[in-house]
């Protein structure tokens, strides 16, 4: 009983805060919450018995980027969002361009479903071992990511280099080279 | 009531008891210290030698008047303070500082002496000592204040920079050790190395102690590296637009904070609790720890009052150009030895 009411309080605060990221007017109101919801997450992790992921959420999306986000926000001192102007004139918005992107798209799409479809099983457990002790030990789940999940781990990564590369286009201002 | 479980509550109330006197005790033995270096008596008034000058101070902080900004953002403004004291006291709760005990044979089955054992114990101190970096940031932004924005700025750059610098250096021991908890850490390091040598870390790894301890000072915004509160520059940056309880909150953080860094350090390199057998003998384990505790929170307070502020830029060169490389080096050379060693 008790792990239902601390699943339900944690998954509620995890949709409220979420929501809310969205729903602020203020950048810093929405980073803080999105910090919230971070740790609402790690929360639901810890009843998983995967103390490690949770820790590992905190340090890598509430300690590192989220900092480095409200940063971001304190530096340019928005008070308020606005809408950025759509700029057709980019040369990296070029038709020739555009569809070489959507290719390499599509090879990411097919890359990532690979990933996803070579490991067997998802659902079982880690390492093919039962019990929470397995995802619990930091030595058995490094082994079976870097061997198992190895690929699936290097898509991500490219997944995450592709989201990069696009904020840096999107961020660019016209006239900067 | 299970009698386990009333010695765990009453373990974590010390814990709580000891880190809010290390807060006041701190201040005193700064104020003290930093007299004696300057051939001066520091304070001296309050209580026999001043002992009671700690008292005097947080008296004297919640009486004042509280005082709020017009412009400043009214929830962030009062989160910031609370925020930066949980973390702080937070981050102490995986972080044991004695061995298992019976209490001189007062229990039947001896207790751990730390809040809790978590087998990924310093990951959890690490992660909530980042979360420390929100206090400060906030405080900085919701002021409303220009000193306190360039402080809150100064506050979240140094952190992000020198947590690269300070979780490359905790790595090595942790491979060297094979756990991440602290508490199976220390028990790697009791006996000795050709029965003389104390078998801590620190022998192994003087570098990395270094690059943790020199981190740790840019964490916990201390001297040499105070830029988030530089006086000369700043006013007193994050927290100018503070007063009262808010206000003292700050600093306590900060006492707290290199409390924890101190522990973690003596857990990790000096040994812990293992070193001097006559106190073992007796069950006064936590003695040996506190001792260490002490004289790396000596050393902070000493290098406060001897260094000068360095540079803005200074700062950052040294921490990116210098410390993360050497502990990175570190990590990769104590790997190799490591994998040369075992194999």
């Amino acid at each position: 009983m008790p792990e239902i009411v601390t699943f339900y309080l944690l998954a509620g605060g995890a949709v409220v805060a979420s929501g809310l990221v969205i729903g602020q007017r203020n950048p810093m109101y929405s980073v803080m919450f999105l910090i919230v919801a971070f740790a609402a997450l790690a929360g639901l992790y810890i009843q998983l018995e995967a103390p490690f992921v949770a820790v590992a959420q905190i340090i890598i999306y509430a300690g590192a980027i989220m900092v480095l986000f409200l940063f971001v926000v304190m530096l340019l001192n928005a008070p308020q969002e606005d809408g950025a102007e759509w700029d057709r004139t980019h040369p990296l918005r070029r038709p020739g361009m555009g569809r070489f992107g959507a290719v390499l798209a599509g090879v990411l799409i097919l890359e990532l479903a690979y990933a996803l479809m070579a490991v067997n099983g998802l659902n079982a457990p880690v390492g093919g071992q039962t019990g929470a002790a397995t995802v619990s030990s930091v030595r058995e789940l490094g082994k079976v990511l870097f061997s198992r999940h190895a690929f699936a781990f290097e898509a991500t990564s490219v997944l995450i280099l592709v989201a990069m590369v696009g904020a840096v286009v999107l961020a660019r201002r016209e006239g900067d080279t | 009531m299970d009698l386990r479980f009333g010695v765990q509550l009453a373990i974590i109330g010390l814990t709580f008891f000891m880190l809010i006197n290390a807060s006041a005790l701190l201040v005193l033995a700064e104020r003290k210290i930093m007299g004696f270096m300057q051939q001066r008596y520091g304070p001296y008034l309050v209580g026999p030698h001043g002992l009671l000058q700690p008292l005097a101070d947080i008296l004297k902080l919640l009486m004042k008047e509280e005082l709020r900004p017009k412009g400043a953002d009214k929830w962030l403004f009062t989160l910031a303070p609370i925020l930066s004291v949980t973390a702080a006291f937070a981050a102490f709760a995986t972080v044991p500082w004695g061995a298992e005990t019976t209490f001189f044979g007062l229990l039947e089955t001896p207790v751990k002496l730390g809040v809790a054992d978590v087998n990924v114990g310093l990951l959890v101190v690490f992660a909530i000592t980042s979360m420390g970096v929100y206090g400060i940031v906030l405080a900085g932004w919701a002021s409303n204040s220009k000193y306190s924005l360039m402080g809150g700025l100064r506050a979240s750059a140094q952190m992000i920079s020198y947590e690269l610098a300070y979780a490359t250096s905790l790595a090595a021991v942790i491979l060297l050790a094979g756990s991440l908890s602290l508490r199976e850490v220390v028990d790697t390091q009791a006996g000795t190395w050709f029965g003389f040598i104390p078998r801590w870390w620190i022998f192994l790894q003087p570098v990395g102690f270094l690059v943790y301890v020199i981190a740790g000072v840019a964490e916990t915004n201390r001297a040499p590296f105070d830029f988030p509160e530089a006086e000369q520059e700043l006013v007193a940056g994050y927290n100018t637009e503070y007063s009262s309880v808010r206000f003292a909150l700050f600093p306590q953080a900060e006492y707290i904070n290199m409390a924890t860094m101190s522990a973690v350090a003596t857990d990790l390199y000096l040994g812990g609790w293992h070193g001097i057998p006559l106190l073992d003998a007796y069950g006064l384990s936590w003695v040996t720890f506190l001792l260490k505790v002490g004289a790396i929170l000596f050393t902070y307070i000493w290098m406060r009052w001897t260094l000068p502020r360095y540079r803005y830029d200074q700062l950052m060169a040294f921490g990116w150009k210098f410390l993360f490389p050497l502990s990175v080096v570190n990590l990769i050379v104590t790997a190799a030895l490591v994998l040369y060693f075992n194999a």
